[in-house]
């Protein structure tokens, strides 16, 4: 059989759309409370650099992050193709180049708390 | 004059941008695609949080009190129902896309798909919990 790496790619979306299906919106609401005003621990500067601090705090941070990027990215290549714009490549280096991008970040950040 | 005309295959327009308003079914596939958009740039709000925390109380504070103006409610109104839509679209597909086989016998849809809605229902819980 040929190899191909799209078993990789696809794990990778499927597990971005699961995880970010089951915390994304709870975490929204969280955020949507803190907006509103509420005094909400999730933006408490102790508690949430408590949590960033934490080993495993950072490894769930890393978790979400990058994977619901990743789902993001590989869907919103093939959005832009359903709306009609016919330039693949340069969308997949864009799209794909924003989550690494974002997961650099996330990285280095997660390293400097 | 008839040659012509089956020389030229006869090509359906289809609007590029616009095909899905057709069929209520199209329009469902795009409302969940399009809810990716939601995912990523929320991520990436929480990337400039993290990024906020990094560089201390101070830089924290403002991001939470840019959460405050009336855009930041908006986008994380928005936020929500479209990431809700994505969950709910989410695990509706997912007897389809991971089939579990017990014996002769496949699990039946629907109990995949409520296991899924109570595992988000305390998965949810214990975040709210957490985050208030």
């Amino acid at each position: 059989m040929a190899k191909s790496n799209k078993p990789i790619f696809w794990s990778l979306f499927a597990a971005g759309g699961t995880v970010t299906a089951f915390v994304t919106p709870a975490l929204a609401l969280v955020t949507l409370l803190a907006a509103f005003g509420a005094n909400m621990d999730m933006f408490n500067y102790d508690s949430i650099h408590a949590f960033a601090g934490w080993w495993l705090g950072k490894l769930i941070i890393f978790g979400i992050i990058s994977l619901s990027l990743w789902h993001a990215a590989h869907r919103l290549r093939v959005t832009v193709h359903d709306f009609g714009v016919r330039a693949d490549t340069v969308v997949a280096y864009t799209v794909y180049g924003l989550a690494g991008l974002g997961t650099l970040l996330t990285i280095v950040y997660l390293l400097r708390i | 004059m008839g040659e012509e005309m089956s020389s030229k295959p006869y090509v359906r327009e289809i609007p590029k941008t616009t095909w899905f308003l057709r069929q209520a079914r199209y329009k469902r596939y795009m409302a969940r695609e399009v809810t990716c958009i939601f995912i990523f740039a929320y991520t990436f709000l929480l990337i400039c949080g993290l990024g906020a925390l990094a560089s201390g109380p101070e830089a924290f504070s403002g991001f939470v009190e840019s959460l405050r103006s009336p855009l930041g409610v908006l986008f994380n109104l928005a936020v929500l129902i479209m990431t809700a839509y994505h969950s709910v679209s989410w695990f509706v597909v997912t007897p389809q896309a991971m089939p579990i086989q017990r014996g002769e016998e496949f699990v039946p849809g629907n109990i995949i798909v409520n296991a899924h809605y109570g595992a988000w229902a305390v998965v949810s819980l214990i975040i709210l919990i957490w985050g208030m």
